[in-house]
């Protein structure tokens, strides 16, 4: 909140430059076998209602009771936001009507929620970093779903999602702009990935962020805020952001007062819209839920938990940084799936860090991202990426041969080594072999030679000559150092 | 505390329960003596009493994280009045 203003982040008005204040709710789905509250199955893409208990019907006479699981996914993802965790939490219900919430209610964590305070630590673009604040975490039920296109007068409903368990995490309005905005998603998503709590998959609603936006004038008390519901890609984030932005700006500049309201951004046309229906609803009686008593643990139980928590983003960074001496930006991107990181560290083990990393970011995730695979599905392994940068360290083939051996490899794969003596791939560094080579083009290219007396840089062609007729085995080092002797070249 | 007309018509609403013009005031009057009834409590001292929720000793009953329920669609929409593939129908509701 106290953070100095960035000019760079400022959106021009017709008049003036404004700030853009943005807080977030992250409604992720917790990773569990069965519901919050009752024994049917989370998984995703069953047949209609063939995932729900008379539970998460809302059957009269149901009753709750809560998934321990549930409550252990919520207390790792506190520790993970460095979050207080409540020993004591309450679970109250949120009343309000639609058709996807059949008990009229959902149950949710009001006043005394199970993680307090936290922050984490988001990663910009151009290296600096910004510590963004969290205001709480609660658990609470997931609603049913309704499908609106089946039938013109009807909607359908499935109550596969009723009462699956969401953790909410709101964060304190410390984001100023969709950059900032774009990196906290990720960075959370990062984090909810390595604990194992949330997969984070958007497309499949396991997280979806309802976004408050804001802008003032630096310097000037907060504006009112409009919610944005329900955005569920980082990349809609980012822009309905901007429009929102761009939308209050318009309203102020032109004597306007900004309506506090919940509105919902529409990607095909770029623009939010106001969400009337849900104007007057926002009187939600919360009241403690008589069905469940409060949820308590003691120290022991946080710590129990703390000690299986895995090692977290910001942790490896800094060991990736300080074991192999890479940059922030290289180990940022390493860092980001837990996968991508387990990989480098196997082919860096024992090997030189930054070249392992140039390898694993440059040429294996570019090919990755050029197949659209993730960093599972690699068909050139940790073991054999390894074999490749030992053979360039070891002299035996270039860094342009090693390319086309990774090709090989990613084609055909096989081992390395191998595959090298059978192409006869080897880097040529018998200067014997290199020395006929030069000595017939510089017999068959007289006049370049004396052009090159006069032109240094010429050597190029000579070196591109050399290593043509020797295959690109050549030693790079090593036609260039016979060339400049031969042709009189310092 | 009292409420009034404005606060009963809104109450209904709120928990879509269908109020008459000729049953608000009646209403009121019912919601009034009921909360006096209450506030009655409010002559206790209750300075430093930590708010009970509930009046058993016990810690909250946990679940294992197990299926153990499910794959009854065709019971989970038996008392609807209108369904379809095991869907819910009902009056179109979208934003």
């Amino acid at each position: 909140m106290t953070a100095p203003v960035n000019p760079k982040k400022l959106i021009k008005g017709a008049e003036h430059d404004w700030e853009v204040v943005i807080g977030m709710e992250i409604h992720a789905q917790v990773t569990s076998r069965s519901k919050l509250f009752s024994g049917a199955s989370t998984e995703f893409g069953a047949e209609p209602n063939d995932h729900v208990s008379l539970v998460d019907a809302a059957m009269p006479g149901m009753l709750p009771v809560i998934n321990e699981e549930c409550v252990a996914q919520a207390v790792r993802t506190g520790l993970g936001l460095k979050a207080q965790i409540n020993h004591r939490s309450v679970f109250d219900r949120k009343n309000y009507f639609y058709p996807d919430l059949p008990q009229g209610y959902q149950i949710s964590q009001y006043k005394d929620p199970i993680v307090g305070e936290g922050e984490v630590v988001v990663d910009l673009l151009d290296g600096e970093s910004i510590t963004v604040g969290i205001e709480r975490l609660h658990l609470e039920q997931d609603a049913g779903k309704s499908l609106h296109d089946q039938n013109p007068t009807q909607s359908f409903v499935d109550l596969n999602r009723s009462g699956v368990a969401l953790m909410e995490i709101v964060s304190r309005p410390d984001l100023r702009s969709s950059e900032e905005a774009r990196a906290y998603v990720t960075k959370l998503r990062t984090i909810l990935r390595y604990l194992g709590t949330c997969d984070g998959d958007m497309e499949k609603g396991s997280l979806r962020a309802d976004v408050n936006v804001s802008v003032r004038l630096p310097g000037q008390p907060l504006g009112t805020r409009c919610e944005i519901k329900n955005v569920n890609s980082i990349r809609f984030i980012g822009q309905a952001i901007e429009s929102e932005a761009r939308r209050q700006i318009a309203i102020i500049e032109d004597g306007g007062t900004i309506a506090q309201e919940t509105r919902l951004y529409d990607p095909s046309k770029g623009e939010t819209r106001s969400m009337r229906s849900k104007e007057e609803a926002h009187d939600y009686r919360y009241f403690p839920d008589p069905d469940l008593l409060p949820l308590e643990f003691d120290q022991a139980y946080v710590d129990a938990l703390a000690e299986g928590l895995p090692e977290l983003p910001d942790a490896k960074k800094a060991r990736l940084i300080a074991d192999f001496g890479l940059s922030p930006y290289d180990a940022n991107v390493l860092v980001a799936e837990r996968a991508s990181a387990d990989y480098y560290e196997a082919v860096a083990a024992k090997r030189d860090g930054k070249a392992a990393a140039n390898w694993v970011i440059n040429e294996l995730f570019g090919r990755l991202n050029k197949e659209g695979l993730g960093i599972e599905a690699t068909p050139v392994s940790a073991d054999q990426l390894g074999q490749i940068i030992d053979l360039i360290g070891e002299g035996v083939i270039s860094g342009k041969i090693a390319k086309d051996l990774f090709e090989i490899v990613w084609t055909e794969g096989g081992d390395p080594r191998a595959v090298v003596e059978a192409r006869g791939m080897k880097q040529v560094t018998d200067t014997g072999a290199i020395e006929a080579a030069i000595d017939d083009i510089v017999a068959k290219n007289p006049d370049k030679v004396q052009q090159a007396k006069e032109k240094p840089t010429l050597l190029g062609w000579f070196v591109g000559q050399t290593m043509k007729a020797t295959g690109g085995k050549a030693n790079p080092a090593a036609v260039n150092a016979l060339l400049k002797s031969k042709l009189g070249i310092d | 505390m009292s409420v009034d007309e404005k606060t009963v018509r809104r109450i209904a609403h709120l928990a879509r329960i269908a109020v008459a013009d000729d049953e608000v005031a009646p209403l009121q009057g019912e919601l009034n003596a009921i909360l006096a009834f209450v506030e009655q409590l409010s002559a206790v001292d209750v300075t430093g009493v930590e708010a009970m929720t509930s009046v058993t000793p016990m810690a909250m009953k946990k679940r294992k994280d197990v299926v153990t329920d499910g794959g009854r669609a065709v019971d989970v929409v038996a008392n609807a009045p209108e369904t379809e593939d095991h869907y819910f129908l009902v009056p179109k509701v979208v934003e």
